[in-house]
């Protein structure tokens, strides 16, 4: 019992596995409070057998904790990751790990105790309690990474750093890791503010006012910065995973740590006199973070060829395909960096070029639609890589590797494809014409997520299974950390 | 066009030994073929077109279109976050606007000339609001603007050039609400019959009284209570044209045809407050061309239903899920 509680909290691949098995049991009994579980009676069914106490008027207050909730893990799994793939001294990794792991359980548990369940104020102390504690664990990570620590600094031509040996990734990480912390102060003052006031509001709803708060405009921008800064960070350990190195590396690292510095300043700058030209450094700031991301995807489809092809003197154009999507836990995450291309970045500029030729014209309900699609096809996209990378960590091989990558590939993209089609709608169908496509988007939706919902299920009782066994799984992984599984 | 085998293409040559279909991966690749196919063939059927005249059971509610509800002077809780705010005594309709009293309408201000025909829309004047040339401001000019589309599908209504009626309403659809009607096309109605649109304080204060509740009849929504997305009410059919409008003043306690309603009136009386469809609201906002709307509609989830929900569109926005009604 005692070795396998360390594996679980002791161990990263065990903590990543608690987080993630935390967010499937939140994403498997809350997705079905919400559409088409919701109209099909599921919500009430499900209300009633775990006794929620649902309050109409508190809606907005339910899923800012259920959001907060599930990102604290995703952060919490990324804070394991760095931890896992980069040098740092002992004390700081386990410091950090218990902490984070400490507060994200607090934070969902609690959180959802309060939200859900009757309000009780202890359990809304705990949850507070909880981001603190999470916030704590991030302060101690950016201590950890300091990149300046002589310690760290790099010799190897392979990967991008200073003449005086500075390692630019681990300044990237360190750089990603700052901002975090400080784009949380961004959400959390004013939370502070308008919790004081038991007053809350979505985003989506506030968009097309022309008068806000700065306190409005402050919340606004922490929902985006944070899940950008989620984006590159998976980038980042994505990177890592796959030893991204060489020239791509010399040019994406400080590309990426200029992108992640400017776009935070375009978010906090909405709240200063900045205000009118923030977008514009937002813009700014994108362009680097993102073509950062297209160099590891070409340096990794490149090498991905290269090792696919190596045996061929001339390979064909077929045969340097079939490289590439040989292992599609390697190809995958950034394939669906590219996808998000697709379904999020795309849509987002589309939208930003002709916001008064086409979206200002339809109602706002309309635009809501795009702006809670688009991030929530980015966030689920962040967790499809995340579970690429857990893949490989379980060291799925042959045939069990082949169809739980590509299912998970094809599984989601399926479901953005169609959710991207349904933010888009309105462009090629009218409202009184559109539900035979709804109803067809619906089920490519409701199909690819529940789909990959079963497999996460599969997966997680595999490994509960393995829990049971005196040799499992899980005994490998105990001391195995991910540094040792780094593509060479 | 030749194929590609991958498999084979990565071992530098076609195999020539008998292989396990699973094992060298063509199961799966044939599976996320067949997933990918029958997405496809999944979407193109739901490109099927709709009919849009399809017939639409008729019931008489025992509304009458023309009633008038009193509001008392006074404050009230405003808003999700329960402000106070306070209005004047006034009145408001029961119900919405159906497409009878709308089309009389059109008829007689097109006969008088307040209202005429322009390509394929019925215009009519409005004085313009005043431009301050905020970011996304759109100019609204004094002059005429769209009040209804002619020939949408959508419309409840039918424009013939004859001699008398020249607009009549569609079979059945009379006492349903009047929809495909711009903020311009609502605030004319208004404004001939000598009332005009509520202001949001006056909309929310009629549609919750002064209590906090987040609906007009209650603290809770259930099927029984309004027309929202898929409360299987027997207007909607959600395999073809999805939700359709009901009667004004439909949710009254009655059961039609076996479809029992709850009586879901506001404190003053008012019907339909909360579903069926989005309701202009009258008030101009300085800087801000879109006109708010509220009440949820056929096609929102119940959420959207809450008092103090919501919507906005630019004024010249029409939709089948969008109505009105006025206060005087």
């Amino acid at each position: 019992m005692k070795d396998r509680f360390q594996y679980l909290f002791g161990s990263t691949k065990g903590l990543i596995l608690v987080a993630i098995a935390m967010i499937g049991i939140v994403t498997a009994i809350w997705g079905m409070l919400s559409g088409p579980m919701a109209e099909m009676g599921v919500r009430d069914v499900v209300i009633k057998l775990l006794g929620m106490d649902i309050v109409q008027a508190e809606r907005e207050g339910r899923i800012i904790i259920l959001y907060h909730s599930i990102a604290m893990a995703i952060i919490a799994i990324e804070t394991y990751m760095v931890t896992g793939l980069l040098k740092m001294k002992p004390f700081f990794k386990t410091a950090i790990n218990a902490i984070i792991t400490v507060g994200y359980i607090l934070t969902m548990i609690f959180g959802m105790g309060f939200a859900y369940f009757g309000h009780n104020w202890a359990f809304h102390g705990l949850y507070i309690f909880g981001l603190s504690l999470i916030f704590f664990a991030g302060v101690l990570l950016c201590i950890a990474l300091w990149p300046w620590n002589k310690e760290y600094y790099v010799t190897d031509k392979d990967y991008a750093h200073t003449k005086s040996g500075l390692d630019l990734e681990r300044t990237a990480f360190f750089a990603t890791a700052v901002t975090t912390v400080i784009s949380a102060l961004f959400g959390a003052i004013p939370g502070s503010y308008f919790g004081n006031g038991f007053e809350v509001f979505l985003a989506e709803n506030v968009i097309r006012l022309p008068e806000k708060t700065v306190l409005e405009y402050s919340v606004i921008g922490h929902l985006h910065i944070m899940l950008a800064l989620i984006g590159i960070m998976i980038t980042l350990i994505i990177g890592r995973w796959l030893n991204f190195k060489g020239n791509w590396h010399k040019v994406a690292m400080p590309l990426m740590i200029l992108g992640t510095l400017v776009l935070n300043l375009g978010v906090w700058g909405v709240v200063t006199p900045l205000e009118p030209i923030a977008h514009m450094i937002i813009y700014v700031g994108a362009t680097p973070s993102m073509f950062a991301a297209l160099l590891l995807l070409i340096w990794d489809w490149n090498k991905l060829i290269q090792d696919g092809t190596a045996h061929l003197q001339k390979p064909s154009f077929g045969q340097k395909i079939a490289a590439l999507v040989r292992d599609p836990l390697k190809f995958g995450p950034t394939w669906q960096m590219l996808f998000m291309n697709f379904t999020t970045s795309g849509i987002g500029i589309f939208m930003a070029i002709r916001l008064e030729e086409i979206f200002r014209i339809w109602p706002a309900r309309e635009e809501r639609i795009e702006l809670t699609g688009h991030w929530h096809v980015l966030s689920a996209i962040i967790a499809t890589i995340i579970l690429l990378y857990f893949g490989d960590m379980n060291g799925f091989k042959g045939k069990l590797r082949q169809w739980y990558g590509w299912s998970i590939i094809v599984l989601s993209d399926i479901a953005f494809g169609a959710v991207t089609i349904f933010e888009m709608k309105r462009l090629f169908i009218t409202e009184a014409e559109q539900q035979p496509l709804v109803n067809g988007l619906m089920y490519a939706i409701d199909f690819g997520l529940g789909m990959l919902l079963v497999i996460l299920a599969i997966l997680l009782v595999y490994r509960l299974t393995d829990l049971f066994k005196k040799k499992g799984r899980w005994t490998d992984e105990l001391d195995h950390e991910l540094a040792q599984e780094v593509n060479q | 066009m030749k194929r590609i085998n991958f498999a084979s293409s990565l071992r530098g040559g076609r195999s020539s030994r008998r292989s396990n279909p699973l094992a060298d991966g063509r199961l799966l690749r044939r599976s996320l073929r067949s997933l990918l196919a029958t997405t496809v063939v999944v979407l193109l059927a739901a490109c099927a077109p709709v009919d849009l005249a399809a017939p639409i059971p008729t019931f008489d509610t025992g509304m009458d279109p023309n009633a008038w509800a009193q509001v008392p002077a006074g404050e009230f809780y405003f808003g999700q976050n329960e402000d106070i705010e306070s209005t004047e005594a006034y009145e408001i309709m029961v119900t919405d606007v159906t497409v009878a009293q709308y089309v009389e309408f059109l008829n007689q201000a097109f006969a008088d000339g307040h209202v005429k025909v322009d390509g394929d829309q019925v215009v009519g004047f409005y004085p313009g609001d005043e431009f301050h040339g905020v970011k996304h401001e759109i100019e609204i000019n004094a002059g005429d603007w769209i009040f209804v589309p002619l020939n949408d599908p959508a419309s409840r209504f039918t424009f013939v050039r004859a001699d008398g009626a020249a607009f009549v309403a569609k079979t059945g659809w009379e006492n349903h609400p009047m929809t495909n009607v711009t903020w311009f096309g609502a605030w004319g109605y208004c404004e001939y019959n000598e009332s005009s649109l509520p202001t949001k304080i006056q909309w929310e204060k009629a549609a919750r009284g002064t209590d906090a509740r987040p609906f007009p009849w209650g603290w809770e929504i259930a099927r029984e209570n309004a027309n929202f997305y898929a409360s299987r009410d027997p207007f909607e059919d959600m395999s073809s044209f999805g939700s359709r409008t009901s009667p004004v003043g439909f949710y009254n306690g009655d059961a039609y045809d076996g479809f029992q309603t709850a009586n879901s009136a506001s404190p003053y009386g008012l019907y339909d407050m909360a579903g069926d469809v989005w309701q202009w609201i009258g008030d101009v906002t300085e800087g801000f061309s879109d006109r708010f709307m509220r009440g949820g509609s056929k096609d929102t989830y119940d959420m959207d239903l809450r008092v103090w929900v919501r919507n906005s569109a630019p004024p010249m926005y029409y939709s089948p899920g969008v109505g009105f009604r006025c206060v005087r």
